[in-house]
């Protein structure tokens, strides 16, 4: 007999759309054990092949069913340098989820029977972090006296930086921010990624002998040729998708109009949400409306809301998309989320513009009424705009959550490094390794805005090609 | 990040201005004029623009000053030598254009006076016959006089009251100047609307002007867009297109009220902290 999927705990949602801490409290051990034992360990899993870096998920989940918790995480660990934070982040329902033998053919994401691999993959990278699995230095002196650099400590910077760290590489990482962790940090907000949890993968980095400088800006405090006059045998460019896009309409200049960037560093990364406490302030609207569909339209959303519960101000906070439900890139989970906490969703709006008070405040958004046509490039059904459909509602706080571009810093002083049409660096797809010799890169700088794991693969295949580089280098 | 040395060059009325010699040796060895660097006093604090007013890249020193104004400005000018900044991170921003123009005018309002030295002594060393007005609103808020008067070939003061110098806005004095010769850029960093005015004085002579901008921002490397503004009808963002942009197109009511986002925020930490200060 089929069994039901187990529920994962969560926090209640009127007391969590308070505070920041985790919403989704993981499995028990026999919660995990239950689940783990609904997969039918396939023959031929197609699981597997649904994960962005290929973890041997039957094998761990096998584990896990054994309550060889040890040998899981190390199950894992050999493809995922980050188990805890994927599990956490990685859109499984797209993914692992979405090929899982419960998921019907054709369905557009995983279907609510589909194994929770990534709550699995929580426990056992929790497990592994509690007991300190970490792995550890190979301990061969093969690299010794080699050093790396690593540009960027977001997901590919660590994961590329723990990867060589580990063969015996001294590796330092430049970070331009006054913290570690990149996206994680200022993107991804605690309530879905606690920062204990960040913060111990960075320290295991540490123990590995990684050094990080951070308020390095490589691109003006040095170039690249000058790192490897500094004695860097290779860099690694893991410099994120650094710049916002904004929707190119009259009024978003506008005071109170955010970009998502904005508006979540200043909370998630210089906690605008303890002024005075803390000394960056952030402006918290009536009305707010997010503009997006993805994953950063829903953390905008639901920090949005947490801000204006934290002021007292009635929560009223509204995610305006072009197309409808379905069609949004975001996680399912932070949909259910976001809707639980009181987000509310208007769908098919494409927005027209931006009108202010006397003060140059926001105070209407005047939009379009959308019905959805012939599938784009992206299989998704293009938003096609209703003739006469205007309509105007009042808000006075815009947060706009449409993408991101490449940040050119370091591209437009590096004039040998090689960008595509947009501005992300070209690489080699078989090494990562970019148009200068001994430079690699991964991440949303390499093919533009991705997943974690997107970048944390992306690194792997990097590091690998820079050992092969500095075997060459010394042969 | 160590704080070397540390003056007060003004102190008059509520207005404090000072000047802080900071170890940074990375920036010291890259900055140029026009550059800027994006500081924590504090790990609590916010991360705030300021222009890099002097390099030593043989020490690894670099000069910043500030006006006391918010908080973070207050902290850091009441920072005492020895003492660590939390962060800096830089040079950020398009250094200026360094060449050989023929006649300048750099007009500096207030603060902005540090802000157009470093400008003046590197277009002075480019052979450029440079020509100074800086102003304040008194006597006492004058700052780094001796400084531009050795860095411009000729150097034009001027206080509002009258109390020291001519008596006049530093736009009288740049009006008088483009009347009566013709000059190839003028440069001006103050107040936006010493830097308006100087637009408008400026345009009908058709002198290409620049001006270094100050807008609000978090990260100063392109990441946030918090700094945005409209130039020539186009939104640019001054941490990595600017600082500097062409004076005559710059929407610089849309400057003003985005600065002033934060104002009631500013006023009630700052009430805050003024409390904490009289009750210790």
């Amino acid at each position: 007999m089929k069994k039901e999927p187990v529920k994962i705990k969560e926090r209640d949602k009127l007391s969590r759309a308070r505070d920041f801490e985790e919403v989704v409290l993981g499995f028990s051990e026999g919660e995990a054990l239950e689940e783990a034992s609904r997969c039918l360990q396939c023959k031929d899993p197609k699981c597997i092949a649904g994960c962005p870096v290929g973890i041997d998920i039957k094998a761990f989940i096998g584990q896990l069913t054994k309550k060889d918790y040890d040998g899981a995480y190390a199950t894992i660990r050999q493809k995922s340098n980050f188990p805890s934070i994927c599990g956490r982040v990685c859109p499984a329902e797209y993914q692992c989820r979405k090929a899982c033998v419960f998921t019907k053919k054709g369905e557009p994401f995983a279907s609510q029977q589909a194994i929770n691999i990534h709550f699995l993959e929580r426990f056992i990278g929790d497990h592994g972090a509690k007991k300190g699995l970490h792995l550890k230095a190979s301990g061969g002196s093969k690299y010794k006296g080699i050093k790396a650099a690593v540009v960027g400590s977001g997901p590919a910077g660590l994961c590329c930086a723990g990867e060589l760290a580990r063969q015996g590489i001294k590796v330092v990482i430049f970070e331009g921010l006054h913290k570690t962790g990149g996206v994680l940090r200022y993107g991804i907000p605690p309530f879905r990624l606690p920062r204990n949890i960040l913060d111990a993968e960075i320290n295991s980095l540490k123990e590995l002998g990684v050094e990080i400088r951070p308020n390095a800006i490589i691109g003006k405090a040095k170039t690249i040729d000058e790192l490897f006059g500094e004695g860097f045998s290779a860099v690694f460019l893991g410099l994120g998708a650094g710049i916002p896009s904004f929707l190119g309409i009259p009024g978003e200049n506008l005071c109170n109009v955010y970009s998502a960037n904005e508006f979540l560093t200043r909370v998630n990364l210089m906690n605008a949400h303890l002024f005075p406490v803390s000394h960056t302030p952030i402006n918290i609207g009536k009305h707010i409306v997010v503009i997006g569909g993805g994953n950063t339209a829903m953390d905008a959303a639901r920090v949005a809301i947490r801000l204006q519960h934290l002021a007292g101000v009635p929560p009223d906070t509204t995610i305006c998309y072009r197309r409808t439900e379905v069609e949004m890139p975001a996680r399912r989970l932070e949909i259910e989320h976001a809707k639980e906490e009181g987000v509310k969703f208007d769908f098919l709006v494409k927005p027209e513009e931006f009108s202010g008070d006397e003060k140059g405040f926001i105070g209407k958004m005047r939009s379009s009424r959308c019905e959805l046509g012939e599938p784009d490039s992206s299989g998704r059904r293009r938003p096609v705009v209703i003739p006469d459909s205007h309509f105007e509602v009042d808000c006075d706080l815009v947060v706009i959550a449409v993408g991101l571009g490449a940040n050119k810093i370091l591209t437009s002083v590096t004039p040998q490094l090689k960008t595509d049409k947009y501005g992300d660096v070209t690489v080699d797809p078989q090494t990562m390794e970019t148009s200068i010799k001994g430079v690699f890169a991964g991440g949303d700088i390499v093919g533009g805005e991705g997943t974690v794991i997107e970048a944390m693969g992306m690194a792997k295949k990097a590091a690998s090609a820079i050992l092969d580089y500095l075997d060459r280098k010394s042969a | 990040m160590k704080i070397l040395d540390k003056d007060v060059l003004a102190d008059h009325q509520g207005v404090r201005i000072v000047r802080l010699t900071i170890q940074a040796p990375d920036i010291a060895a890259k900055a140029r004029a026009g550059q800027f660097v994006v500081l924590m006093v504090r790990e609590e604090g916010e991360r705030i623009p300021l222009t890099i007013v002097q390099t030593d890249p043989g020490k690894g020193t670099i000069v910043l000053i500030a006006q006391e104004a918010g908080l973070t400005t207050k902290l850091l000018a009441g920072a005492k030598t020895g003492d660590s900044l939390h962060s800096i991170a830089g040079p950020l921003g398009h250094p200026t254009n360094i060449k050989k123009y023929g006649k300048v005018i750099l007009v500096g309002g207030g603060v902005g006076i540090a802000e157009i030295y470093p400008v003046a002594s590197a277009l002075k060393n480019a052979g450029n016959h440079v020509t100074s007005i800086i102003g304040s609103r008194t006597k006492e808020l004058l700052i780094l006089e001796r400084e531009l008067k050795e860095a411009s070939s000729e150097c034009i003061v001027m206080s509002d009251d009258g109390s020291y110098g001519r008596k006049g806005f530093v736009t009288q004095a740049l009006k008088e100047l483009l009347e009566k010769s013709a000059y190839d850029l003028v440069y001006a960093v103050g107040p936006i609307p010493m830097m308006r005015a100087v637009s408008a004085v400026t345009k009908p002579f058709g002198v290409p002007t620049l001006v270094s901008l100050n807008a609000i921002m978090v990260d100063g490397t392109g990441m946030c867009g918090c700094c945005r503004v409209t130039v020539a009808g186009k939104v640019k963002f001054s941490c990595v297109d600017g600082p500097e942009f062409d004076a005559g197109q710059v929407d610089w009511q849309e400057l003003m009220n985005r600065n002033s986002i934060y104002t009631e925020k500013e006023k009630h930490i700052c009430r805050l902290t003024g409390q904490a200060q009289s009750h210790p």
